[in-house]
């Protein structure tokens, strides 16, 4: 443990609450000096928590020392080109790097340890509901200065943002494992900046999960104003937590689009990249151009609360409906930011499973695109029944209907790709598999939301809750999972154990089919979003009781990915060469991958997905060149 | 072609089994198995085609791939590559322009589905409806009365006018289909014909704080003799309710209090007001206090002032300003409550 205490991460978190102290009572000293209330319900009053938050991420980048290179160059000092990692072993993780590698793994162990606090979330409030009337979280019971229904609140607003902060980091995660390799960079265009994005993230998760502990907060992840004008302290902790991770987002998506159009390597021409660089430029456009309003949606509301200024209050003459749209027009793009990745995966595994090119690549990538921008013109759909202009619901139902033509192109070539392949099935490819199922089940369960007169129905009822978890673990969960059961010998050298990996899958598979499917049931009958207690009389108790059965078979064959992912690190079989028989560059030299990638630089000299093909490969490997490159 | 023709008789039985399934689980004519306004029918009629189509749909990907996944499957110890085959544009022409062509339709249809939901009568009754944490209170223009049930006369269209004290909410009965959101600063409307007498409940579906849950109230149909006795015994104890008690009981209803203080004794968002007049209460810090007049005056004026024990600090109620005759009016109401 001596090395933890060393880490840049544990320094970093330390300077973080040494910031958050000193900030916070900066502003609890003036206030007492002015003559104000200096403290409160949770010791400091809400501004001086959101100064002192606010001077904790400041703070943690200043210890864990990821600008310093940034200040280094400001006063006119030289820093190596690269720095070549310190640290060996697990130690690399909790230390700062440059190397896109250990930046994509360090992504996705804490994407993995925010999927595993999410997921904990979800399991206290489905055990809440298994039943009627309210179990465990009563209005007697009492922690972190909320009741039973407060607590519920929090918990399920935590479970939504934390499971995207989650999602979020899993694709950066990936996105920054794989894009390099896959295009014959080096590294990313801005190392530099690159771990920044991943290092900003970890003080942003720190202070959304601290909002549990500062009395909660019960809007949902959504944080409609006025309610999330009135929520507790623990309402500015989410919002400053988000308007931080935002700026991973925004910073990692840059990086991508810089590091695809600058750093391909020879030959690879637009329409002969991998299929999954795409999906990973489709999803950083979004990333890079949308962040910014759920930021300052959140912001606003954060100065509403501190400076009094009323942009959404109506007794101010704001407007709480331009909350909504604002809060929208990233928030409906974020989910093609999440599952834009995921179908690119699906993309790119497909071939190598079913032996067969890719069937209509173009029209793939172009969907990507196609999906991208239409995803920017949608987002009122989820306003049908907020109260804005009547009229603006037809052109967003039209808008929205659209979405499902390039959604269809993926599925019909997906189909087309598997017709007459030689298929064969191992755990990756089951996630495949399972992902294109569920992802139509979302596909499908999203026009009935999209014409306006059935969405009056379905809006804000568990029908929606069925649907989005179907899009979004079709999108990105089981293809996360695939992905890291495809890519962990390439980082390892070792593979995961196949037993495991598909008890993984066919615990999880039929558990979340039960979940979705029942969720849509009772929300045609009548069950609402965010409730901690329904009506019995509703004679939906059963239904709940396996859903909440249906929650814990998933948890169970997560706790089992957990356990194969980390035994096999250490005791994995020996995987070293090119195990899938893939095309794709990072597969044609030796696993795990050497620090700076490619000994020798290679050329694109064929199609990425020409299996079937007796001759000719996807790249050649440059003998003439003078080793190592960059 | 053989692969095909098989395929294509799958496809078909498996659409038919699919809308077969969900018709037995009662999802596939109707959303919800009540039908008890004008406006749910044209709602349930559009989502019928669509769960026809999504049932062909669903069949349509999922069959060729489990087919796929059968048939041409990699032999145990088998190494070989399947056919070379990069595409056909025609064929994603194909499966561009109909989805596309599909998606107008059901955009239309969705258009004039819309359309008649909301199609207006002239002559429709109005209530005033008024929404906050975590109460609905129903106003009867027309007579001057105030409810915590909505009663609806059968087959007449009713438009609701609503309004929200405090946050967002969303009044929604299941079997009208219709939800609409209750937005501070504007008047939002909700237009229903209700078809089928009977007792729902509008249940509050825009979470709006600790009690969201529990945001219902009773929605009852009633056929027209039955909603002019009613409307004519709401008038009758409106007109009773001259006394100060009676004054102070309508102000209950109308600010909505008592949807967080019960008047039965049971326990729900603040102190019960059933034997509150003169009895000692323990406050939050261990020290009692008589809830005679002065405390309740103080406690509606300034909820913050004091808190009971057991009730969350600060308090979720919001200070009311009301005036010193109807706090009196109040307070003879609460009175009575023993």
């Amino acid at each position: 443990m001596k090395g933890f205490f060393s880490s840049a991460l544990w320094r970093g978190l330390i300077w973080q609450v040494i910031g958050t102290l000193i900030g916070a009572g900066l502003v609890t000293g003036i206030r007492a000096l002015m003559g104000l209330t200096a403290t409160d319900t949770f010791f400091f009053t809400e501004p001086a928590w959101v100064v002192g938050a606010f001077l904790g991420v400041l703070f943690f980048i200043g210890g864990s020392g990821i600008a310093s290179d940034w200040f280094k160059w400001a006063r006119g000092m030289d820093t190596p080109e690269h720095h070549e990692d310190q640290h060996t072993g697990w130690q690399k993780f909790i230390n700062i790097s440059l190397d896109h590698k250990v930046i994509g793994i360090q992504y996705t162990l804490v994407a993995l340890v925010l999927i595993a606090v999410g997921g904990t979330f979800a399991l206290i409030f489905r055990t809440e509901l298994a039943a009627s009337e309210l179990q465990f979280l009563t209005t007697d019971m009492k922690l972190f200065g909320q009741n039973g229904p407060q607590l519920y609140n929090t918990l399920m607003s935590l479970h939504g943002m934390v499971m995207i902060v989650s999602i979020l980091l899993g694709i950066s995660g990936i996105i920054n494992y794989v894009v390099p390799l896959q295009i014959g960079a080096h590294d990313m265009a801005f190392p530099r900046m690159n771990a920044f994005s991943y290092w900003i993230a970890v003080p942003a998760a720190v202070i959304l999960l601290s909002s549990l502990f500062l009395g909660g907060f019960d809007t949902g992840w959504t944080g409609y104003p006025p309610l999330s004008a009135r929520a507790p302290v623990g309402m500015q902790m989410f919002f400053l937590g988000v308007f931080t991770a935002g700026w991973s987002s925004i910073l990692s998506a840059l990086n991508v689009i810089a590091t695809v159009i600058r750093m391909r390597a020879k030959g690879m021409t637009a329409m002969r990249m991998p299929i999954f660089i795409w999906a990973a430029i489709a999803t950083s456009i979004i990333a890079l151009t949308a962040t910014q309003f759920i930021g300052l949606s959140f912001q606003l509301v954060m100065f509403q609360r501190l400076l009094g200024m009323g942009f959404f209050d109506p007794a101010k003459g704001g407007n709480p409906v331009l909350f909504q749209h604002l809060f929208w027009f990233y928030s409906h793009p974020a989910v093609y930011v999440f599952i834009l990745p995921g179908l690119g995966v699906v993309s790119e595994l497909l071939p190598v499973f079913v032996r067969k090119p890719l069937f209509g690549y173009r029209w793939i990538a172009m969907s990507s695109l196609g999906i991208a921008l239409v995803g920017f013109v949608v987002w009122a759909h989820h306003m049908f029944t907020s109260g804005m202009n009547e009229y603006l619901r037809v052109p967003f139902m039209y808008s929205t209907l659209l979405v499902a033509v390039p959604t269809g192109v993926k599925f019909f070539s997906w189909v087309a790709t598997l017709w007459k392949g030689k298929i064969s099935t191992p755990t990756p490819m089951l996630f495949v598999l399972g992902a294109i199922v569920v992802f139509l089940m979302g596909g499908l369960s999203g026009p009935p939301n999209a014409t306006v007169s059935t969405d009056l129905h379905l809006h804000d009822t568990y029908f929606i809750v069925g649907h989005f978890h179907d899009t979004i673990f079709g999108g990105f969960v089981f293809p996360f999972f695939a992905a890291i059961y495809y890519w962990f010998p390439k980082a390892t050298g070792r593979k995961m154990n196949e037993t495991l990996g598909k008890i993984h899958f066919w615990l999880m598979t039929p558990s979340f089919f039960v979940l979705t499917f029942g969720m849509m049931y009772i929300g045609l009958l009548g069950m609402r979003r965010r409730i901690a207690d329904y009506d019995p009389a509703l004679g939906m108790d059963s239904t709940h009781l396996i859903l909440t059965i249906a929650g814990f078979g998933i948890a169970l064959s997560v706790l089992i990915f957990f356990y194969n992912l980390f035994n096999s690190i250490r005791n994995g079989e020996k995987a070293e060469g090119n195990i899938w028989n893939s095309r794709s560059p990072e597969w044609q030299v030796a696993s795990p991958m050497p620090a700076h990638n490619y000994e020798k630089p290679f050329e694109v000299v064929g199609e990425p997905y020409d299996y079937g093909l007796k001759d000719g490969g996807y790249i050649k490997f440059i003998e003439s060149a003078k080793g190592k490159h960059g | 072609m053989g692969h095909f023709v098989i395929v294509g008789i799958l496809v078909i039985l498996m659409t038919v089994l699919t809308y077969i399934g969900l018709d037995a689980v009662g999802l596939a004519t109707k959303m919800h198995k009540v039908v008890a306004s004008a406006q749910a029918i044209p709602i349930d009629q559009l989502w019928h085609w669509e769960v026809i189509v999504i049932s062909f749909l669903f069949s349509l990907i999922v069959v060729p791939m489990a087919y796929s996944l059968v048939v041409f499957r990699q032999k145990k110890g088998e190494m070989l590559d399947g056919e070379h085959m990069e595409g056909n544009s025609n064929l994603e022409i194909a499966w561009t322009v109909l989805p596309l062509i599909t998606v107008v339709v059901f955009a239309y249809l969705g258009a004039y589905s819309l359309g008649e939901v909301r199609r207006i009568d002239p002559d429709a009754m109005v209530v005033n409806v008024k929404a906050q944490q975590f109460t609905w209170t129903f106003e009867y223009p027309e007579y001057g009365f105030f409810s915590t049930e909505l009663h609806l006369p059968v087959d007449r269209q009713v438009v609701l006018k609503m309004e929200s004290a405090d946050v967002i909410h969303s009044f929604w009965v299941p079997e009208f289909r219709l939800k609409q959101d209750v937005v501070p600063g504007r008047v939002t409307e909700y237009r229903v014909t209700p078809i089928l007498e009977g007792r729902y409940k509008v249940r509050c579906a825009e979470l709006c704080g600790t009690s969201h849950a529990y945001m219902e109230s009773a929605v009852i149909v009633d056929s027209p003799e039955a909603y002019t006795t009613w409307v004519t015994e709401q008038i009758k104890i409106a007109a009773e309710s001259q006394t100060p008690e009676g004054q102070g009981k309508l102000l209950a209803t109308k600010n909505g209090c008592v949807g967080c203080h019960s008047i039965d004794g049971s326990p729900l968002t603040g102190p019960t007001w059933f034997g509150l007049f003169g009895s000692t209460v323990t406050l939050a810090d261990g020290s009692t206090v008589t809830a005679d007049e002065a405390f309740i005056t103080e406690s509606i004026l300034d909820p913050n002032a004091t808190i009971v024990e057991g009730f969350p600090s600060p308090s979720v109620m919001p200070p009311y300003a009301l005036t010193d005759e109807e706090i009196a009016n109040l307070i003879a109401y609460i009175k009575t409550l023993k």
